[in-house]
């Protein structure tokens, strides 16, 4: 079974602030992780791997300190990494970035399952696993909580919904996002770790992937970010005093509207 | 592309200390821009030199945006019910039509649904785009996605809104994919710029610390997807009247790879996290399933719902539909009470949007208290069951 994970490099949730007063993003020390949302993706590929033989594949498009994840991927069994990088695909939202991944993907190889996460923390729009399978003419089924089975050249499994789940078959090739609950990420192995740093991850540039200029990066995105600000601060706050039933009482007349 | 103009740049250095993502640096009394440049613009606005310009490539041919009008709401129909969000979607919706001067129109695509569109109407729509069929009796999102990209490409709307639920955030970034449309996801503010028209599209991003609006100039329609319970839902008046407009879809667009094997609803998710005013969230601090009972018994009393931390469900004392966070759900209710949760910031940012936050937590300098509205510090297995009791006796 040939798999692809789609993973992204995703700034640390903790550090992303805006600075109140210059309304600008304070930088200081921003660490970048892998996106959790991928690990999951990427475990389910690495155990889909075992179960089934053939090869896991982890791709990102980001800047080049973007390869810290996939050595990362790597360390955690994947079989190799390639990263598409290229100044020209700044600025992309997620119409161009599925386009991109797209022809990545289709430069790299071919795959009977795509993973991606159910979401990518930065930005939380969840909507490039749909894109890129809409690109790719797959089928697809988003927040996989649980891979049933694979037979008969398809694909069962649970997709989370709103009020419970359902029990959903697709035929392989196929793109599933895949939520948290799915499975346990492992830690990386010594041996996967050596094998991440002596990798070689591969570098596939616009030109590479015979992307065309109106539709990668800031030219090619519909959507443009024309203001950022802070979220409006709570109003006046309290912190009660007293015992623990003098609070309770403090509460109750704050709360009346909701009583 | 960012490009500095080398004979204007002063190297004054504003641009660099701008920059949030530390993509420049003065170098030699020039900026210099590195990889990890976003194209953000910040920038270019504070560059007093008017060194800095962004240059976009060739871009996308700018589409006849006159040809596109109206306002759409998806009407999203399971286990038979129209999921409420779409009534807050229509109160929204025919908020920007007037604005605009257009009609307001629900698509309903489902089987067995023609009794629903009455509602539908009497919530403000003008028109409803029925599409009955059996195919659609399940939610499969190849099938929905075509039947709504069909009906999009046929009757162009200027502005199509769906409910950011498992089903909205699913099947609309397909649509727009295929359609070459922008989409904003999770939205929670809608407004129409006077003038040209154009939707702006409010969301939190890194996970509410920071408020975004975004618009799309050169395409149509202009898609975005709507959290629950942040708009008010439509009064309905009955006595509005508007259309029904059935459409037949060819059955070529009805058949499916997707095959819905079993639909199972689970008995304690049958409410959504995300679609209920009041919550009361336990972590860590409940100590277990009986820690949960109480605070089950609170939200009883308050007509609200049991949400959860990470670490609650990791221990196996609620399941994941219940976690609230990063890796979880994002709520936003009107009241959120946290009880022995201690507010790491995995976990603020699914829930600080809510409008008004109660912790509970007997460690005055847990983080949840600088987030919360108001505070009680304590024991929660003492103030968890008074504030039961007070409020079971208050409503005598
Ligand atoms: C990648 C990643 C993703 C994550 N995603 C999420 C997510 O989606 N959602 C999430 O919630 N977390 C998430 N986390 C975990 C998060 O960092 C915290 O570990 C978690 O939220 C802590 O849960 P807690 O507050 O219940 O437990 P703790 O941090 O252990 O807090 C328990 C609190 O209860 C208080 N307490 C204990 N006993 C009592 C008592 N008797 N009375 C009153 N107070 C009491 C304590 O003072 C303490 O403040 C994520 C972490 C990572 C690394
Ligand atoms: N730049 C990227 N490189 C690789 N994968 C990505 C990238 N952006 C998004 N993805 C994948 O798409 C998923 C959803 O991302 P998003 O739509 O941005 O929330 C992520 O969990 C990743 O699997």
């Amino acid at each position: 079974m040939e798999l692809l994970v789609c993973i992204k490099q995703v700034p640390d949730a903790k550090d992303v602030r805006l600075d109140p007063r210059t309304n600008t993003l304070a930088r200081e020390g921003v660490e970048s992780i892998m996106n959790p949302f991928d690990r999951h993706a990427l475990e389910e590929a690495v155990r889909l791997k075992e179960a089934h033989g053939g090869t896991v594949t982890a791709l990102s498009m980001g800047p080049p300190q973007a390869e810290a994840v996939l050595r990362e991927a790597i360390a955690c069994g994947a079989d190799r990494g390639v990263l598409v990088s290229d100044r020209a695909f700044a600025g992309a939202d997620t119409w161009a970035t599925s386009y991109t991944l797209a022809r990545a993907i289709d430069t790299i190889g071919s795959f009977d399952l795509i993973l991606c996460g159910k979401q990518a923390i930065d930005g939380d729009t969840a909507q490039v696993g749909p894109g890129l399978a809409a690109r790719m003419n797959l089928p697809y089924v988003t927040c996989v909580q649980k891979t049933r089975d694979v037979v008969d050249g398809g694909i069962e499994v649970e997709r989370m919904m709103d009020d419970g789940y359902d029990v959903v078959r697709l035929p392989l090739p196929a793109l599933l996002t895949v939520v948290k609950d799915i499975n346990e990420p492992r830690v990386p192995s010594l041996k996967g770790k050596m094998k991440a740093r002596k990798a070689d991850i591969p570098v596939l540039s616009a030109a590479d992937i015979g992307a065309e200029e109106a539709c990668i990066g800031l030219a090619g995105s519909p959507t443009r970010v024309v203001n950022v600000f802070s979220p409006e601060p709570r109003g006046d706050r309290k912190i009660f005093t007293g015992t623990a039933e003098e609070q309770v009482d403090q509460l109750i007349e704050h709360l009346r509207d909701f009583l | 592309m960012l490009r500095v103009d080398a004979e204007q740049c002063i190297g004054c250095g504003a641009c660099e200390e701008q920059c949030a993502f530390g993509a420049i640096v003065v170098k030699d009394g020039c900026a210099v821009v590195g990889d990890s440049c976003t194209l953000c613009g910040s920038c270019v606005d504070v560059c007093e030199a008017e060194a800095l310009h962004i240059e976009e490539g060739p871009g996308r041919e700018a589409a006849d945006l006159s040809a596109w009008q109206g306002i759409w709401v998806f009407a999203e129909f399971r286990h038979g019910q129209v999921a409420p969000v779409t009534y807050e979607l229509l109160g929204v919706g025919r908020r920007l039509a007037d604005q605009r001067g257009v009609p307001l129109s629900a698509v309903l695509p489902g089987s067995g649904v023609r009794g629903e569109c009455d509602a539908l109407i009497a919530a403000g729509a003008d028109t409803v785009y029925l599409v009955d069929d059996p195919a659609l009796v399940q939610y499969r999102e190849d099938v929905y996605g075509r039947v709504l990209e069909e009906l999009i490409r046929c009757y162009q709307p200027e502005v199509v809104l769906a409910g950011a639920t498992a089903i909205g955030r699913s099947v609309i970034p397909q649509v727009a994919t295929r359609l070459g449309a922008g989409l904003t996801a999770d939205c929670t503010g809608l407004d129409i710029r006077p003038g040209d028209g154009t939707l702006l599209q409010t969301r939190p991003a890194f996970g509410g610390n920071i408020m975004a609006t975004i618009e799309c100039p050169d395409t149509r329609p202009q898609m975005a997807t709507v959290r629950p319970k942040v708009m008010a839902p439509a009064e309905p008046d009955p006595d509005r009247s508007g259309e029904v407009v059935e459409v037949e879809i060819a059955p070529e667009h009805l058949s499916s790879r997707v095959e819905v094997l079993e639909t199972v609803v689970s008995e304690s998710e049958q409410v959504n996290i995300q679609e209920v005013e009041v919550l009361v969230a336990g972590g860590r601090g409940l100590e277990g399933e009986k820690g949960f009972a109480l605070i089950r018994e609170l939200a009883e009393e308050l007509g609200g719902a049991v949400a959860a931390s990470r670490a609650a469900v990791d221990a196996g004392w609620i399941s994941y539909p219940h976690q609230v966070g990063q890796t979880g759900k994002t709520v936003c209710p009107k009241l959120y009470i946290a009880c022995g949760i201690s507010g790491a910031i995995q976990h603020a940012v699914g829930m600080q949007s809510a409008e008004v936050v109660v912790a509970i937590n007997r460690d005055e300098n847990a983080p949840i208290f600088n987030i919360a509205t108001y505070g009680l510090v304590g024991d929660l297995f003492e103030v968890v069951p008074l504030l039961a009791r007070k409020i079971q006796e208050m409503k005598k």
